[in-house]
């Protein structure tokens, strides 16, 4: 289990803890439908967020990244654990408490194209969470909407038009401003970019830390590009079959990552560098992911990790603090105060 | 609309050729065009060549042009789910070619099939044989395209954006995979992606595409460390690189990418370019020479370096 990262100088405020949150999709099967087994898609992952930080969250597809962000801010019910978000948890809020909540919470999807409803205008898309909460009248909405727009970098003369008009990166920077809408403090990115074009990523980018410097925002940025992660994070995540095996701030895990996925991952990564291309070593793993419905016994990685030994298959390793502030779940990797 | 515009390159026996260039860019289509599987109409290849060991495939019959494909210049596609027949198992697809094109019968076809999945790393590809696509991950589905694509030994495989739905783990095994086969069987590629990245670690020649050309075409590593064309070059600036830090914001690129329907007039990059002078909105730059096999076609090439 995390416990907080107790840091000396200043210690950073807190503004999501997510604490052991399990969420299972039960598999049914037969006539009666009897539950013979669950998908565990997020199994047991804990972490903090501090405010203001942006929190990085890899992994290869199927891994359970998007099932947590969407159970962070309850898209999903979780099937067990807490999230507590400013002090109160949030896993068993009523929905009347919650839809409150929700305000400070917001999400941006990876489909700029499915996210959007193609039969409402870009004034009523980004207008609709004011009138969800019934927080303006009809002129302040517009001028709302307009200064929303302007924030993410787009033309207000563009609210009357439809998303079909717009590009892929056009959509997402709508997206963006649906959701800063009703200034909220948190907000889950659930790869952002990975839709658009490598031009068009940069923009995206720069935008996304350009409005965390003027509003204080706090992002979780899912993704599974990890130079783009490494550039906009200050901390780093990741997940592997519902798990987090390894959490660090970023330049400690791209100088010194601790677990063995993390080293093979970061391996995998191409460099536009022909030069660095050549002398390259790469960890190729063998295999696929296993299904989450049928973890195999033992460490999740066991079945594709390179320096697997005996205890692998047969115990789960607990995420560790291996250093202050890195954590860590390997048979292998043991805190530094242990061994020294 | 000329979804691709008089473009023109070679490939040398055994080479690999990296295609480099957004969606709408026309990468996807020089490719169909080459292999003629560009539907016509509404498509239609107005002029050009395609020379393959010095026949023009343009001017074929079409019962000869499928002799070449599959059996000579084979092609991978981007989603394998949409390529692979869901309702046929994946050992009868590749059976399939193989019987068509090598006149094997059955028996040797199903051993020749498990040989090919064990090759690109299927386990058990005993067993696999008989399942369908539905059964297969979705790497192990690019691994059997993979296969379908290898089975005749072709001397060209183009491979068309074949990992970018996959995950780098597996992006790599594949990568490696399709390197050693090269190796081994000494078949050229076209890589046709928009990932800088593993262009760099794969192809001996890139070609960058924009709007329907090429802009800039060379040797891997000019390409990569002096390029001439302002796109290239914006490209490489705008990823991130393992020197920059947080909240130092990222080269990006002006703009979007262009409609082909309506192209401006003169160079198609001159809207978004920050070296963008009046010649370039009036005329279109040719492809010239800046350095050994290296072209690129920019008026301002001379002022452009990293």
């Amino acid at each position: 289990m995390i416990e907080v990262a107790t840091n000396d100088h200043n210690t950073p405020e807190v503004l999501l803890r997510v604490k052991n949150l399990k969420k299972y999709f039960p598999i049914h099967r037969g006539v009666f439908q009897r539950h013979v087994g669950d998908v565990k898609a997020v199994d047991g992952v804990s972490f903090d967020v501090y405010r203001g930080e942006t929190l990085g969250v890899v992994g290869e597809s199927g891994c359970g990244k998007t099932t947590m962000g969407r159970t962070i801010i309850r898209i999903y019910e979780p099937t067990e654990g807490q999230v507590y978000f400013d002090g109160t948890d949030i896993a068993t809020l009523k929905s009347r408490e919650m839809r409150e909540l929700r305000r400070s919470m917001q999400m941006i999807f990876q489909d700029p194209y499915a996210s959007l409803n193609p039969r409402m205008s870009v004034e009523r898309i980004v207008g609709e969470p004011l009138e969800v909460f019934h927080l303006a009248n009809k002129e302040e909405r517009k001028q709302r909407v307009a200064r929303l727009l302007e924030l993410v970098g787009l033309n207000p003369n563009f609210m009357t038009r439809y998303p079909h008009e717009f590009s892929g990166g056009q959509r997402q920077r709508i997206g963006l401003a649906r959701s800063l809408a009703l200034n909220p403090s948190l907000i889950v990115c659930d790869e952002p970019i990975s839709a658009l074009d490598v031009s068009i990523q940069a923009q995206v980018i720069n935008l996304l830390e350009d409005l965390q410097e003027q509003l204080g925002l706090t992002y979780i940025f899912i993704a599974h590009d990890l130079s783009m992660v490494r550039h906009i994070s200050n901390r780093v995540a990741v997940m592997y079959l519902g798990k987090i095996v390894e959490l660090t701030d970023q330049d400690t895990l791209y100088a010194n990552p601790l677990h063995p996925y993390t080293e093979a991952l970061l391996s995998a990564i191409p460099v536009p560098d022909p030069i660095v291309e050549e002398q390259r070593h790469r960890i190729l793993l063998e295999g696929d992911l296993p299904s989450p419905a049928n973890p195999p016994k033992g460490c999740n990685f066991s079945t594709r990790c390179p320096r697997k030994v005996d205890i692998c298959s047969e115990v789960e390793p607990e995420i560790v603090e291996v250093e202050p502030g890195h954590f860590c779940a390997c048979h292998l990797v043991q805190p530094a105060a242990a061994t020294s | 609309m000329h979804a691709v515009d008089s473009i023109s390159y070679t490939l040398d026996e055994g080479d690999t050729v990296g295609v480099v260039g957004e969606s709408g860019c026309g990468k996807s289509v020089h490719a169909l065009s080459i292999m003629r599987l560009i539907p016509t109409p509404p498509g239609k290849i107005d002029h050009g060549e395609v020379l393959f060991r010095g026949r023009n495939l343009l001017e074929l019959r079409e019962d000869d042009m499928r002799r070449v494909r599959g059996a000579e210049i084979a092609m991978i596609f981007q989603d394998p789910m949409t390529s692979l027949n869901p309702v046929r198992t994946v050992g009868f697809q590749i059976m399939e070619t193989l019987i068509l094109h090598q006149d094997m019968d059955k028996g040797q076809a199903r051993a020749r099939t498990e040989e090919l999945l064990t090759m690109v790393g299927i386990p058990g590809a005993r067993n696999c044989v008989d399942d369908y696509p539905h059964q297969f991950s979705g790497g192990m589905r690019q691994r059997a395209m993979i296969a379908m694509g290898l089975s005749c030994n072709p001397s060209i495989l183009i491979a068309d954006e074949p990992t970018t739905a996959l995950d780098v783990t597996i992006q790599a095994q594949i990568v490696e995979l399709v390197k050693q086969l090269q190796h081994k069987i000494g078949m050229a590629v076209i890589w046709i992606t928009h990932d800088l990245g593993i262009i760099a670690g794969l192809a001996q020649r890139v070609n960058v595409m924009y709007a329907g050309k090429i802009v800039e075409s060379g040797p891997v590593k000019s390409i990569y460390g002096d390029p001439h064309h302002p796109y290239t070059l914006g490209l490489l600036q705008s990823l991130p690189s393992h020197g920059t830090r947080k909240n130092e914001r990222l080269f990006s690129i002006a703009g979007e990418p262009p409609d082909l329907v309506d192209l401006p007039a003169g160079c198609a990059f001159a809207p978004r370019c920050r070296y963008v002078v009046p010649r370039c909105l009036k005329e279109v730059p040719p492809l010239e020479e800046v350095g050994y096999g290296h072209k690129a076609a920019c008026w301002e090439k001379a002022r452009i370096s990293r």
